[in-house]
């Protein structure tokens, strides 16, 4: 039976036997996954990324007017040369790259600040309340990251840009200044009353796991506080701090709500605001330069990070075991910042909740008096003179229409999401050591480091047109589900990892010894054990899709509208009301979303941070 | 219906790394054979190979009469085809099934009537002795419960060839003992071809037909338990079976079979040794006397160890030092004048250079 290894086969049957094996390797099941998943990611970010740099660097439509001897299509260094150099590169690209990184230096320091305290608060001090605080400080991360800029206009709107003066005015009589009303000051306040969640998590996550001995120790050897806080406690916190501060400043350079709520009325652009802008004036290639600036502007920030904390996945939690640490007694201070704590809880969540709904209940906008407040914006029926003849908000069809296509939005994109995660886990995690699934990991890390404006306009440069077999989907809602699914990758494949890495290779195998195929192992071993990190990673995503703006933003068009840039359509066309009604729609969908996650799975934002 | 299994010149790599290299193996129908090595050694890769769970680079794997795996052929039948029952170290439960979900999963692939499923759910149950434990999920049961339901699981679906991956090591001294036993009543009554693997000499010495002992993918000697305690084929073999350790002392031959251990000699025989040679002695071997015997070695008694049933003495000359193993608590004192006699008929010679046994 048995064939002597030395005796040598025929040709033809070595070629058999090799075709054999090669088709054995190829329909493994999580070389198949791998595969798909490759040509996955080829098409949804990969050719994309390809084609905005393609699209800076050829001859557009658009130029020809401009330059007479260009030619459609033929390979240029124009629209750089423009972008980069003279006055053009300054207004342009410069500008509002300083810009940029003035509001992403200045947020990541406040969130420093307000998180590393809070955290410092909840997790070492014996302060009344600390549990609500460990709730609330990630509230203002669950809603839209624009709703504080809106109510900073409530508030603080001056004549600057004509319409009606803010609630600020209207009580005290005096216009706020310029720098109070727009531009730097309240665009960073904004972003890190919103983007402090990520320092609060990761350094709780790190005070948490550093046993309280080690600073003991110190102060037993008779060091002092100072001392033992710069030389124990901050080098144990520092891989935290830096993964705050790259997960902070990536975000803020990409964000499009607060600056164009703050920013634009008054021309401080910035990147995001910026490529907007180029889009809409039809300089597709100049749009698309930006876009590319800021990417690598991302990547360089990411990669100096990894440099300095020494791993590629910094964006990871620090694990946090448990020490028993001894809180740090506060005695008559407890008070004081307990006091504090409160003043700031309301300061960042209730006075702008109410201050925007108060807003929605004005007939005029700008007259705080009893006498202007009325339910039109809400329930009025179409009255010409009231919003452009649109009726309220709640009667609206086109509101609806908009409320649906966001919901519909968030349910595929999290269901697809939430289905990649399990297959990526499952090829990366089975097909651990191979060259194929190293590929597909480091894969799905791309998107992380493409913020989410240059995120869109890649997926401009993409679709607009047919290409090859690939159809332009442009304008289509599928095309939205692509981009936030795509955008997605990254997170989904981490937690699919990692629920793949708890399931454990036996269990398959033990499946796969008793008889069962492929589909039964997936149908009843694999996704009943994935179901738990399935739904909670479905809901996360639901609520993060729910509310993202600077990724669809340049890529919805009327019948694709969302609720997320509905608002901004309604604030740009100056009806505030309108907007401030449909952000508190967002506001009540996440916040209740972000309830039901806590409530039904167990799961919690750490899970699923930075989406 | 009892099963050959047959391994021709198994390789598998690992990346750069061999983890077994050219491995032949013909295991008798019902035997019980244990591949017994170090971790790193192969012996897993070796029984996930035959279980079709990793692709080898190279050879053949024939299990009764089907070819189910050849690299020169291209032939790869999966686990499901090979006829085979697998028992992993952490039991591989699956933990969102009741047992008897666990039990039947296996059938319910193979479409069996669902009566005739309950009556093996049932049977296989009683043979692990966990009668009643039906509704039980995984996790409300202990280590050792867990690991029998694991048995009953691969049972219950009657494979031709039992694979079982160290399935003892999680659990503690006293279940192992106990499990141990059930697992040679279940071998001798089945009758299954069984192929186990494990790290614990003990466990290898005490159930199986055959040990295939394993060194970085090289099976060193197959052989029944008796053979492979008493007549270790290499060095390595020697030090890796027996507790306390053989005692291994190099030598020169100085003579017709007398070898030159430098402190004392030996009289043992020679064979067609080259000069320099390795003498296993086992502790057991040696025989102790407090006073002055003819032919006997003059040591002292640098520590001794009693511990109950037998106790160790370690014994010194210069710089030889010898373990030795004497039955019920020594009376023997530290620092004592102790007379060691050597049988030359329990004595294993080894080649120096090679590290083999010489034979002939």
């Amino acid at each position: 039976m048995a064939v002597p290894a030395t005796v040598p086969l025929p040709l033809s049957q070595r070629l058999l036997a090799s075709s054999r094996r090669f088709f054995h390797w190829l329909t493994k099941p999580h070389v198949v996954l791998a595969l798909i998943m490759l040509v996955l990611m080829f098409y949804m970010v990969i050719i994309p990324l390809y084609k905005l740099v393609e699209t800076t660097v050829t001859w557009q439509m658009s130029d020809l007017s401009r330059v007479p001897d260009a030619q459609e299509g033929g390979f240029t260094l124009f629209h750089w040369i423009r972008m980069l150099t003279g006055v053009f590169g300054r207004i342009y690209t410069l500008t509002p790259l300083t810009h940029s990184m003035t509001i992403a230096i200045g947020t990541v320091l406040l969130s420093l600040f307000i998180g590393g305290s809070l955290a410092w608060l909840v997790v070492r001090t014996d302060m009344p309340g600390r549990k609500l605080v460990n709730q609330l400080a990630v509230l203002p991360y669950i809603m839209p990251s624009w709703t504080l800029a809106q109510a900073w206009l409530v508030l603080f709107k001056n004549r600057t840009v004509g319409g009606a003066p803010g609630m600020f005015e209207a009580i005290i009589g005096v216009s706020p200044p310029d720098w109070l009303s727009y531009g730097p000051v309240p665009i960073i306040i904004c972003c890190a009353l919103h983007y402090y969640t990520f320092f609060f998590l990761f350094v709780s996550a790190a005070l948490m796991s550093i046993d309280s001995n080690l600073e003991e120790a110190g102060e037993l050897m008779g060091a002092s506080r100072w001392r033992i806080l710069r030389k124990i406690t901050l080098p144990l916190v520092l891989p935290a701090l830096l993964s705050g501060f790259i997960m902070t400043f990536s975000k803020v350079m990409g964000t499009f709500g607060g600056p164009n709520i703050l920013g634009s009325p008054v021309r401080y652009y910035v990147v995001a605001t910026m490529i907007r802008g180029s889009l809409a004036a039809g300089d597709k290639s100049d749009a698309f330069v930006l876009a590319i600036v800021l990417i690598l502007f991302a990547m360089v920030t990411i990669s100096l990070n990894q440099r300095l904390v020494g791993t590629r996945r910094s964006y990871e939690t620090i694990g946090g075991r448990g020490f028993v640490a001894m809180p740090s007694k506060l005695r008559n201070m407890k008070k004081v910042f307990f006091t504090a704590v409160i003043i700031f809880q309301l300061l960042v969540l209730v006075v702008p909740l109410s201050l925007l709904a108060y807003d929605t209940f004005l007939l005029r906008t700008g007259d705080y008096s009893f006498s202007n407040l009325t339910l039109q914006n809400w329930i009025g029926q179409k009255n010409p003179i009231y919003n452009d003849g649109e009726p309220g908000v709640l009667l609206n069809p086109r509101v609806y229409q908009t409320a649906w296509n966001s919901i519909k939005l968030a349910l595929y994109t999290a269901f697809f999401t939430a289905l990649l995660g399990v297959l990526l886990g499952y090829a990366i995690v089975k097909g651990r050591g191979t060259r194929l699934a190293k590929l597909v990991d480091q894969l799905a890390y791309i998107p992380y480091v493409i913020p989410g404006i240059a995120f869109g306009a890649v997926y401009i440069a993409m679709f607009a047109r047919k290409i090859g077999p690939l159809p332009s989907l442009y304008g289509t809602f599928a095309l939205l589900v692509v981009v936030s699914v795509a955008k997605h990758i990254p997170y989904s494949s981490r937690s699919g990892v990692s629920a793949m890495m708890q399931v454990g290779h036996e269990l398959e195998e033990a499946a796969q010894v008793a008889g069962a195929s492929v589909w039964q192992r997936f149908r009843r071993v694999i996704f009943p054990l994935t179901m738990s990190g399935f739904v909670s990673g479905f809901l996360l995503t639901f609520i993060t899709t729910m509310r993202e703006l600077s990724l669809v933003i340049l890529l919805v068009t009327r019948d694709t509208q969302v609720l997320a840039s509905l608002t901004m359509k309604y604030i740009e066309a100056g009806r505030d009301q309108m907007g401030n009604i449909v952000v508190l729609i967002l506001v009540i969908i996440t916040v209740t979303g972000n309830a039901l996650i806590g409530r039904f799975t167990g799961g919690s934002l750490k899970k699923g941070l930075g989406m | 219906m009892q099963t050959t299994i047959r391994i021709n010149n198994l390789t598998k790599k690992f990346g750069k790394v061999v983890a077994l290299d050219h491995v032949n193996l013909v295991i008798e129908p019902g035997t019980f054979v244990t591949l017994l090595g170090p971790s790193g050694c192969g012996k897993t890769t070796l029984l996930r190979c035959v279980a079709g769970l990793e692709d080898p680079d190279g050879g053949e794997i024939i299990i009764g009469n089907t070819l189910v795996f050849s690299y020169e052929k291209g032939i790869s039948l999966p686990s499901s085809k090979r006829d085979l029952g697998l028992v992993f170290q952490n039991y591989a439960l699956w933990p969102h099934m009741k047992v008897d979900k666990n039990i039947t999963f296996a059938l319910e692939v193979q479409k069996m009537p669902k009566d005739e499923m309950e009556t093996r759910v049932k049977e296989s149950l009683k043979e692990v002795q966990m009668e009643g434990y039906e509704d039980r999920y995984p996790r409300e049961m202990s280590g050792g419960q867990q690991q029998r339901i694991a048995l009953a699981r691969m049972l219950a679906y009657r494979p031709k060839v039992f694979l079982m991956d160290e399935p003892l090591s999680n659990l503690d001294a006293r279940l192992r003992m106990d499990m141990r036993t059930e697992l040679k009543r279940l071998h001798h009554i089945s009758g299954a071809t069984t192929i186990y693997v494990t790290h614990d000499q003990v466990e290898a010495l005490t159930m199986s037909t055959n040990i295939a002992i394993m060194k970085e993918g090289v099976v060193q000697q197959f052989d029944t338990p008796d053979k492979v305690y008493h007549f270790p084929a290499n060095l390595f073999v020697a030090d890796f079976i027996g507790n306390p350790k053989v005692n291994l002392l190099e030598g020169a031959i100085s003579g017709k079979n007398t070898v030159d251990l430098g402190t004392f000699k030996i009289a043992v025989d020679t064979r067609n040794a080259a000069s320099r040679v390795v003498v296993g002695i086992r502790p057991e071997d040696i025989v102790v006397s407090e006073r002055p015997e003819q032919g006997a070695v003059e040591f002292i008694a640098y520590s001794v160890l009693p511990s109950g049933a037998d106790s160790t003495i370690v014994a010194r000359l210069g710089e030889t030092e010898l373990t030795i193993r004497v039955m019920g608590i020594s009376k023997i004192k530290m620092d004592e004048k102790i007379w060691l006699t050597f049988d030359p008929k329990t004595l294993n010679l080894y080649d120096k250079e090679s590290g083999n046994l010489i034979i002939s």
